[in-house]
């Protein structure tokens, strides 16, 4: 097996390599198939040594390629490591950027740019495969930008308009700041642990830092900086919705199913040095917590079917980070799972109808989309199910409910945190079902023309299956089983609890469904006077705008960086030199007038001279 | 001996090249691309032995030393070590990319051109082999006369305005140097009564009172002038911009390099004492200049202006590393000059081409470009992204290095030049948004890179790539020269944080 996990990331890159030196001349057949087919070799090959890893005996394994730097100790390595975590990570990673690849076969099939789109997804997904199979934390900060980068060049793969630019622009700059503080982060921990491997500074931490110490504190700190970032989490949420200006499948790969995970990966990978900071550990679930409220809300007041999605992601990002943050490591991996198929389900849903209604994005102008879409309505109101985490026969439900359940149960849970999440629960439930009963039901507003085929609708299919399937995977007790990656849940209840915890969370999806159905379906008049009324208005506005973050950020900062910027474009201390140009040139002019060719100013002058020499000579 | 020929090819080559205009327009560049491509295979040469060859240990790999002017103790006294050599080889890389700018960019008098650069690239080597203070100075001041006639014959349209502006700030930064030679030349003749200009010998001189320090301050401000720090930079956006693309290239890529060599060979181990004293507040000019040069490059609207202002805001890193002083750092510097000398060459190189397509270099007219040329797009982009500092790329490995050797000096520091990386994504970004991306300005067609500007950018690419993922022959060549450099000097750290702080302890902030 060994050598052949250098296959899994590799297959994408040469991928990339071929579409980016030739891809051009390549008949767009020839293009689809590298880049789709360079991400189904990887599949492949990650099941195939996914599935050796769990059946063998040899437990968790680092291969290593090369050694990257070797400069006064510090030795970081191009190497893999395979352990349980990272073994779920790249098996969804590739086969979700399989069939996601797949669908764009044919949904990009009219596009200006078809081997460049396939190029870009294909060094994406190589990127992603570093960062979860990375054994080395220097490493996976190359995967962790690559990933960044690849995310950039796809919001704006429509470059002609300056509106995706500006929208990929944000999209690498915000998460770039919090890249920073990660950067920071790898200096303090490279510098007091002495290592860069993953495995090592985690256990040199556990070892050389006691519980809460101020080290153990600034690492975890500067690390969840860039989890933020790249999880788009509160207070640095405000670039995931813009990012939907990429093409649908990127917003299905990218941000939905894997990058934006990252941070959820990062902080379940570097878990040993949470628990050393219990401080920040709270943060991250109070900052879940939030998240997952505020963007539940923003979800419920978008118009444009995608935003909808991306509030939602960032949500379900919260819960993610929720469960992070009361030690329940493995039930966010769990819930990274099944949110990467019902997500990337959604999206590629929407994709369908975006593609079929000629780029329309407002669910307002679709509307009876059921019959003319069968299958796609079938698929979505699956997704839309899952999310919902309708009961029993959804992955979601699942996954949503443990998270909920070990926030009120783990040591480090609390009762606002579980409260929280069963009300981001009600409004997951709300706007999903907002969602299908806008889009699919009601009065046809619009017609589909352009019908998906084999390609698009493989994927809908599979991911179907898989956001019901996938529930009945238990993933907690395989990570934390033999050859364990991650403890055990924190947190324990009794049937009888549990059985109640659970009814508790039935009921919350249900009513949310009742109260879509009520407010969408059956008298959407109330809607219209709801937000026709002054505070409704105003609450509206806010939540749609995403609670004002964007404001807050362009007024104090964006526009001032601008503007002090643009008023020094001519460089102040270029001032100081043309000063002392100016002077010179002064004292040129003064001196220069005295060179006038009149006798009688010299003979003057000669005489002062001479008085002035005497005067010294005598008085001194 | 073979040391001579690397500067006496070039010098030959520029006295052929200079008749050679009469024959015709494109024989003076033949000359340059022989006399540069014979100088690089030498020092090729020279680097393979290095790996091959027993590491003898000895200070210098290879070394030259003639009598000269006796009675003044002036003697030809040349020499390398790795820290020389990579720059060397460094030289001939981008001497031949500045060649290839010019075959259809300098039209007129190219005789005249490819004499004086070849005397500047003379020059340069000088300053990289030169191990007697008088020859430094002359090879020096060498350098200084041709790239001032590069700059004012062939320059664009405010060429006269910037060559004078570039040779009064070198020139006058020069004489500093010059009195700073000849003080330690007398300090180190009264001290030992052996009047001598050599290098070995006056490394050590020991200073009674503050005169360290100014004899420090001399050598400093022509080095920090050249690099350019913030404070002394203003020159380079004039000269940069103004500069024909061969003269750009050769600016960033090898002139500010020689400020960076000269603080690395001759400020710091001349003066350990008083560069000692001064390292707190060098590295926070450092600092400043890499916020500030990223800012201003975000500002601008000429592209090559733009480009010449991420040169400033990259060579603060330089300058931190440099005064940082422990090996992280130091190996950070080197693999940042040449990286940086490569990128930025490169991307000079771009935008030359660009402006004998477009004819403007305004950013405002630009825009789309993509849709054209996206050969030339790629590789822009690509360059772009050296110079945010992506990983996998060499900028990222001398960057990450500098920053990972200075936070174990001062943390503060590391996090406020940290903040660089942001500043040069948004400047990066935002070159590539406002040049490549966007609607396409006009209908005009024109023309995508041509077989040799492929040729060049792959060979620059390529490089990069290779530093990116594999450093280690220059990290190792580099380590050669850089243990003997810090042999004798203890830029003593702040108390707590050197390579050996504890794992428990807080560092200083």
């Amino acid at each position: 097996m060994g050598a052949w996990i250098w296959l899994i990331p590799a297959a994408p890159l040469a991928g990339f390599l071929i579409l980016a030196l030739a891809g051009s001349r390549l008949p767009k057949q020839a293009a689809g198939l590298v880049g789709a087919g360079s991400v189904g070799i990887a599949a492949i090959t990650a099941t195939w040594v996914g599935f050796s890893y769990a059946a063998g005996s040899q437990g968790p394994t680092t291969y290593r390629a090369w050694q990257w730097l070797n400069v006064a100790g510090f030795t970081p390595g191009i190497s893999l490591y395979l352990d349980g975590l990272s073994t779920v990570m790249m098996l969804v990673v590739t086969w979700v950027g399989f069939l996601i690849h797949l669908y764009s076969t044919e949904f990009m099939l009219e596009e200006e740019g078809y081997s460049r789109f396939f190029a870009y997804m294909n060094l994406f997904v190589s990127s992603m495969l570093i960062l979860v199979l990375s054994s080395d934390l220097l490493f996976l900060y190359l995967g962790w930008e690559g990933v960044g980068l690849c995310s950039y060049l796809l919001i704006g793969f429509w470059y002609s308009d300056p509106a995706n630019g500006r929208a990929a622009r944000k999209a690498f700059i915000v998460t770039r700041v919090g890249d920073t503080a990660m950067a920071i982060g790898l200096f303090l921990l490279f510098t007091h642990l002495g290592t860069t491997d993953i495995q090592g500074l985690m256990t040199r931490a556990a070892a050389q830092w006691p519980t809460g110490s101020t080290l153990a504190v600034a690492a975890a700190a500067l690390l969840l900086g860039g989890a933020l970032g790249k999880s788009a989490q509160l207070p640095l949420q405000t670039w995931l919705p813009d990012a939907m200006a990429g093409p649908t499948p990127v917003s299905a790969l990218i941000h939905a199913a894997t990058m934006v995970t990252a941070g959820v990966y990062l902080i379940a990978r570097t878990h040993v040095l949470f628990s050393l900071a219990p401080v920040v550990q709270y943060a991250v679930a109070a900052l879940g917590a939030l998240t997952l409220l505020l963007s539940g809300f923003s979800a419920i007041t978008q118009w444009d079917i995608k935003r909808v999605l991306a509030y939602s992601t960032i949500s379900q990002i919260g819960y993610m980070f929720l469960a992070l943050g009361v030690g329940a490591w493995s039930a966010a991996i769990f819930h990274f799972m099944t949110h990467a198929f019902f997500k990337a389900l959604l999206f590629l849903g929407a994709g369908v109808i975006i593609h079929g209604l000629n780029h329309e994005h407002n669910m307002f102008k679709m509307g009876g989309l059921r019959k003319q879409i069968p299958l796609t309505f079938w698929t979505f109101l699956i997704g839309a199910s899952s999310l919902a985490a309708l009961p029993l026969v959804t992955a979601g439900f699942y996954s949503k409910d443990l998270i909920l359940v070990q926030a009120l149960t783990s040591a480090q849970g609390a009762l606002w945190l579980y409260l929280v999440g069963l009300v981001g629960a009600l409004l997951t439930s709300i706007y999903s079902f907002r969602m299908v009963f806008i889009t699919f039901f009601g009065e046809a507003k619009a017609q589909i023309n352009k019908k998906p085929g084999l390609a698009m609708h493989i994927p809908l299919v599979v991911l179907a299956a898989l956001s019901v399937g996938g529930g009945y995977i238990d993933l907690p007790a395989m990570l934390s089983g033999a050859h364990a990656t991650l403890p055990p849940l924190p947190g324990h209840v009794g049937m009888a609890t549990d059985f109640f915890l659970k009814a508790v969370a039935s009921a919350v999806s249900f009513g949310g469904v009742y109260v879509a159905y009520f407010f969408f379906l059956r008298r959407p008049a109330l809607v219209r006077s709801l937000v026709g009324a002054t505070w409704g208005d105003l609450l509206h506005r806010y939540w749609f705008s995403g609670w004002g973050f964007d404001w807050v950020y362009n007024t104090f900062l964006v526009r001032p960086f601008a503007a002090v910027a643009r008023l020094n474009r001519k460089d102040v201390i270029d001032l100081v030199y043309r000063a002392i140009a100016w002077l010179n040139r002064l004292a040129y002019g003064v001196l220069s007038s005295t060179q006038s060719g009149k006798m009688r100013w010299y003979a003057m002058g000669i005489a002062l001279g001479a008085i002035m020499t005497i005067g010294i000579a005598v008085f001194t | 001996m073979i040391l001579t020929w690397l500067i006496v090819i070039l010098l030959i080559g520029g006295l052929l090249a200079l008749p050679a205009g009469r024959l015709g327009r494109k024989w003076p560049a033949v000359i340059s691309l022989a006399a540069i491509s014979a100088d690089l295979a030498l020092v090729l040469f020279l680097w393979a032995g290095h790996f091959i060859g027993p590491t003898s240990g000895s200070r210098w790999l290879i070394q030259y030393q003639a009598k000269w002017i006796p009675q003044l103790g002036i003697g030809f006294h040349l020499g390398v070590d790795g820290l020389s050599l990579i720059l060397i080889i460094l030289t001939g890389f981008l001497g031949l990319m500045a060649v290839a700018s010019t075959w259809t960019e300098i039209k007129e008098r190219t005789g005249f051109f490819h004499f004086n650069l070849l005397w500047c690239l003379a020059g340069v080597v000088g300053v990289f082999t030169a191990l007697d203070l008088f020859l430094f100075y002359l090879f020096w001041e060498l350098m200084l006369v041709p790239m001032y006639f590069i700059i004012s014959i062939w320059g664009h349209e405010n060429r006269y305005y910037a060559s004078v502006k570039f040779f009064l700030f070198t020139q006058m930064s020069g004489l500093l140097m010059l009195a700073a030679i000849l003080g330690l030349y007398f300090v180190h003749g009264q001290n030992t009564g052996h009047y001598t200009f050599d290098y070995t010998a006056l490394l050590g001189t020991h200073f009674a009172g503050a005169m360290g320090r100014w004899l420090f301050a001399g050598f400093l401000a022509a080095f920090l002038v050249k690099l350019p720090s913030f404070f002394f930079h203003t020159w380079l956006p004039d000269a940069h911009t103004e500069a024909p693309t061969a003269g750009s290239i050769i600016l960033a890529g090898l002139l500010l390099k020689t400020g960076a060599y000269g603080l690395l060979r001759f400020a710091v181990p001349l003066f350990p004492a008083a560069a000692h004293t001064f390292s707190t507040g060098l590295m926070a000019v450092g600092v400043l200049g890499i916020l500030y040069g990223a800012v201003l490059a975000f500002a601008q609207t000429d592209l090559k202006r733009l480009v010449a202002y991420t040169s400033v805001s990259h060579m603060g890193f330089v300058l931190l590393g440099v005064f940082a002083w422990n090996e992280l750092a130091l190996q950070g510097v080197v693999v940042q000059i040449v990286c940086h000398g490569v990128s930025t060459g490169a991307l000079f190189f771009l935008v030359g081409a660009l402006q004998e397509r477009l004819h403007t270099r305004d950013l405002d007219r630009m825009g789309g470009l993509w849709t054209g040329i996206p050969r030339f797009g790629g590789t822009m982009l690509f360059f772009g992204l050296a110079s945010l500092g992506l990983p996998g790329l060499g900028n990222f490995i001398g960057e990450f290095l500098v920053l990972y050797g200075t936070y174990r000096v001062s943390v503060i520091m590391t996090a406020f030049a940290a903040l660089g990386f942001v500043v040069a994504t948004i400047y990066a970004l935002w070159m590539v948004q406002r040049a490549l991306f966007g609607q396409k300005r006009s209908d005009e067609k024109i023309i995508d890179l041509s077989l040799r500007e492929i040729a060049a950018s792959a060979a620059m690419v390529a490089v990069i790539v290779w530093l990116g993922f594999y450093p280690w022959p220059l990290l190792h060549t580099a380590r050669q020269g850089l243990t003997h450099i810090r042999e004798n000097v203890q830029m003593s750290q702040p108390a707590g944080s050197p390579a050996t702080l504890p794992p428990n302890e807080v560092p200083k902030l």
